[in-house]
């Protein structure tokens, strides 16, 4: 992540400004517009930009958490959008309800990535070039560099060379020699030869930072192709029945992704077997199962069925879509004796009220078409069962609620309108409620209001019996289908490992001088001392020049600096 | 469920709490009391500057004062003291910072085995662990760089989500709903509170740090020149003027020097940052799991997002000429701020998938 540093050109922002003046007053329009270009080209992929946009992302990330989202809860911004009549309807027009939708977003994201690849890619062939060459040569005053020591070794500078590149294991070495051409600072004679060695490592760095910065654009376009070819769909199934994923049509509600007609899915069926939910004694869930049978692929529209088992946490992956349990609730059943003697049986799953942790359930059974009447005659005679349905029931002063989340004694609460249900206006209506228009205008009218348990029924003026007869459980199914979304774990991983690399490893280089000992080096005082060395003996003494630099994170190099002073002497040294 | 360790857990959780009380107070005894620590470079130069000007030092460092007299009037501490009174708060607020970091992970342990389950099922549990994260990095901190008087600083936000917990967020030991059994959930949680509370520690060294920042730039221009850019002993530094620094100032000169602020910041933030990074994609894999789609902009992923581009922004601008130093802390500050909004506020206001912790 200490990317961008100085060594990208366009970090010196003051070279933009003040290099194109001169050259743009004097080139015709062409060249004018290169520079120009070549100015906005810098100032995109300059450091600061990079930063400004990092913080406009996150900035502009702020209402997609804070405001509610069209994509996550719509009955919520519409509820929001009439709350703040005046407010509202300016932040849908400028995108604020659909954040990651919006064209500014896209506008910041696709900047700051132009911006990251103006960066990445120079450095990535600087980076190719450094190493392809060898260590840069030695700085000709060490003692200005901020690690610095000098010592004495015994044993010629090539000796001592020899000592040291076997302790730099792990780093590019290039050894060189240079001769001096005068006794210019009275430390080394005319003529002797210097052993100079120049060291560096942490190469990684800049790979773990190139792959860190690449692995978030494949990441970009991972989650873009997941975008355009994917899609979701979720649906209610009772236990007991079976689902086709055949088409959109098919689902209670699909998301599709912007490439996606419906054309093309895999089909695939599934055969809701049973669903069970285990609770502790206190009512709180322990497991929910879904047990299955599906077919996919070739086995579609054949009588092969593969058995499984669908649970929270756990999917069903199948070639390509995966399939899961996200929710569960009751279908309560009811019988219907009409007054011409025919029996019905209804049923239709009824919606958990939220926040209740007992199951207390809400919903509508409509009956369209009563049997028995024709024409305009439908349209008076249409039923509505709408009411609660508990699991557990329990009733105080005539109000039922539910006591437990299994259904160890279910019953419900109705009401039985009778009228138009206002079905024919072309309104879409929920499942789980009337219109509650039709009511007020008198066209449905309420017949009975009553508590049943199972097997209890109540009696119309017209004869007609209303019977609880039980209850199915149903499960909310969801198929998601996102081909890219190996891709993006993928570039997940490299993201984390290139980011990690970038952090742990550090730049440090190292530069050693071994001079020949002459009379002046033993004066200066910085002599380690040899036990086992001849005094004396110039010839086979070193004058060594260690000079440290560290590339990035400069704390911590000095204890290691302090280990790679030492090699002259201590490898081999003993 | 073993009702015992969860009332072990209950009561170990307890004594830490006061164990962080004290601790904090001990830290602040130790701050208030203008002799706990060695002075820093910058405190040096300065106080050096002011005796060569025969004026007041703020920096002095005898053996007895003020302070001894009153503590002993407590009565807590006996005589004949060899280190300052400050020294001997503050020693103790480590002491008891330790004892209390023991009781807070023997009570996280003990109610993990009580229910049968890693104890991050629920914000009470979760807040306990930040807890002790949070404290057990601020020790390794202290230990590395001796950085004591920043104790008050990092013990506070401690004492505060430790109070939040023992009584807003506080649930008894029970099983986790189905909805959060899954391995991916324990992975992403641990590394989520073991990430936050590191980067809890980097908050608060860069919060110290634009308060010392502050405090310098007050001091006569050039007085902390060396100290502020890290490098070299402390030494040239041109005549104090007339206006010496407020009181805030002078609390603000006891804490560590700038550098020592920016390298923990620094340190701490790179060690918790590929960790969050870990902790984002471990959601990612979970709500893949779970939710059917890897991310989908739920408020609480937005916001861990946005958490993320602050923290990649401050490393970038900690590498860039022109935004180290102040600019960078203040969005190292921002990106702490957007960590303690995305672990509560965002549960517990905002309603989304994620708002099910257990607060209901």
């Amino acid at each position: 992540m200490t990317v961008r540093d100085s060594v990208h050109p366009s970090d010196t922002e003051l070279d933009g400004p003040s290099a194109s003046p001169g050259v743009v007053g004097r080139q015709g329009p062409p060249r004018r517009l290169l520079a120009a270009g070549r100015n906005i080209w810098r100032q995109l992929t300059s450091m600061r930009t990079a930063l400004i946009l990092l913080f406009l992302l996150a900035l502009a990330s702020l209402p997609g958490a804070l405001l509610p989202q069209w994509s996550l809860n719509a009955s919520k911004t519409a509820q929001y959008l009439v709350d703040h009549p005046t407010l509202g309807p300016w932040l849908d027009r400028l995108g604020f309800f659909e954040v990651f939708a919006s064209p500014w977003y896209a506008a910041i994201y696709l900047a700051l990535f132009l911006s990251l690849i103006g960066c990445v890619l120079p450095r990535s062939l600087a980076f190719v070039g450094q190493l392809r060459m060898d260590p840069v040569p030695t700085p000709r005053n060490l003692q200005r560099l901020p690690h610095h020591h000098r010592a004495q070794a015994a044993g010629t500078p090539q000796e001592v060379a020899g000592r040291i590149g076997a302790g730099l294991r792990g780093w590019r070495v290039v050894q060189r020699t240079e001769t001096v051409g005068a006794d210019v600072d009275g430390e080394h004679p005319a003529g002797a030869t210097i052993v100079t060695i120049s060291a560096e490592k942490g190469y990684l760095r800049e790979v773990g930072n190139l792959v860190f910065h690449l692995s978030l654009l494949g990441l970009l376009v991972a989650v873009a192709v997941g975008k355009m070819v994917g899609y979701e769909g979720s649906v209610i199934v009772n236990a007991g029945s079976q689902f086709c994923s055949t088409s959109p049509a098919s689902y209670d509600n699909f998301r599709p992704g912007l490439l996606v007609d419906g054309t093309d899915m895999a089909p695939f069926c599934v055969d809701v077997k049973s669903f069970d939910a285990q609770y502790t004694d206190q009512g709180e869930a322990i497991a929910f199962t879904a047990a299955i049978r599906y077919q996919a692929g070739q086995d579609t529209g054949t009588d092969r069925w593969q058995d499984g088992q669908l649970q929270v946490n756990d999917p069903l992956r199948m070639s390509g879509e995966r399939l899961y349990l996200l929710g569960h609730g009751f279908t309560p059943k009811f019988r219907i004796t009409y007054p011409d003697g025919t029996v019905r049986d209804y049923s239709q799953p009824f919606a958990p009220a939220a926040n209740d942790p007992n199951f207390t359930s809400q919903g509508a059974v409509k009956v369209t078409d009563p049997p028995g009447v024709t024409g305009d005659e439908i349209r008076k005679r249409q039923l509505a069962i709408v009411g609660i349905f508990a699991p557990t029931a329990l009733v105080h002063a005539g109000i039922m609620t539910s006591s437990f989340p299994a259904a160890d004694d279910p019953g419900v609460a109705v009401d039985v309108y009778r009228g138009d249900l206002g079905m024919e206006g072309g309104r879409s209506q929920s499942v789980f409620s009337i219109d509650n228009d039709q009511v007020a205008k008198g066209a449905l009218v309420k017949q009975a209001r009553k508590n049943l348990m199972v097997g209890e029924s109540i009696t119309l003026d017209d004869r007609t019996r209303i019977t609880f007869t039980g209850y199915t459980q149903w499960v909310s199914l969801q198929t998601s289908f996102d081909p890219a979304q190996v891709w993006a774990l993928v570039f997940a991983v490299l993201l984390l490992t290139g980011l990690m690399t970038s952090l742990v490893i550090k730049r440090r280089r190292v530069w050693f001088r071994l001079a020949p000992a002459g009379p002046a080096a033993a004066v200066d005082g910085a002599v380690t001392p040899e036990p086992g060395g001849a005094r004396g003996g110039a010839p086979d003494r070193t004058v060594v020049d260690v000079g440290g630099l560290a590339r990035t994170d400069q704390a911590g190099y000095g204890e290691e600096f302090g280990t790679l002073a030492a090699l002259p002497d201590h490898v081999g040294g003993h | 469920m073993n009702e015992t360790l969860a009332q072990i857990s209950d009561l170990a959780f307890e004594a830490a709490l006061a164990g962080y009380v004290v601790a904090l107070v001990c830290y602040a005894v130790e701050l208030a009391s203008r002799r706990g620590v060695d002075a820093t470079p910058t405190e040096a130069a300065s106080a050096a500057l002011r005796a060569g000007r025969g004026g007041t030092s703020t920096i002095t460092r005898t053996g007895e004062g003020r302070d001894g007299t009153g503590a002993e009037a407590i009565g807590l501490i006996p005589a004949a003291p060899v280190a300052s009174w400050g020294v001997r708060f503050g020693r103790a607020a480590v002491v008891v910072t330790v004892v209390a970091v023991v009781a807070n992970v023997l009570s996280i342990i003990t109610r993990g085995m009580s229910v049968g389950r890693l104890p991050l099922g629920n914000m009470y549990e979760f807040t306990s662990v930040i807890c002790a994260a949070a404290t057990i990095c601020w020790l390794i901190v202290l230990a590395k760089t001796g950085a004591r008087t920043m104790g008050v600083f990092v013990m506070l936000p401690v004492v505060i989500l430790a109070c939040v917990a023992g009584t807003v967020l506080y649930v008894p030991a029970a099983p986790v709903v189905p909805a959060l059994n899954s391995y991916w959930k324990w992975i992403h949680v641990t590394t989520v509170a073991l990430s936050s509370s590191v980067l809890m520690v980097s908050g608060a060294a860069s919060v110290l740090y634009l308060l010392r920042g502050r405090y310098e730039r007050r001091l006569p221009a050039g007085a902390v020149v060396t100290a502020s850019t890290g490098a070299g002993p402390a030494g040239s530094g041109s005549p104090q003027s007339a206006g010496a620094p407020g009181a805030a100032g002078s609390l603000s000169a006891r804490l560590p020097s700038l550098p020592t602020l920016d390298r923990i910041a620094y340190r701490t933030a790179i060690v918790a940052f590929p960790v969050y990074t870990f902790a984002v994609m471990a959601g990612a894999l979970w709500a893949e799991v779970a939710w059917g789609r890897y991310w989908g902009w739920d408020p609480k992923e937005t916001c861990a997002f946005v958490t993320w581009v602050i923290y990649a922004s401050y490393l970038h601008a900690r590498s860039t000429a022109g935004w180290r130093g102040r600019p960078a802390a203040w969005i190292s500050v921002v990106g702490f701020a957007s960590i303690l909004f995305n672990l509560f506020v965002i549960n517990m206001v905002v309603s989304g998938l994620h708002s099910y912790a257990g607060l209901n």
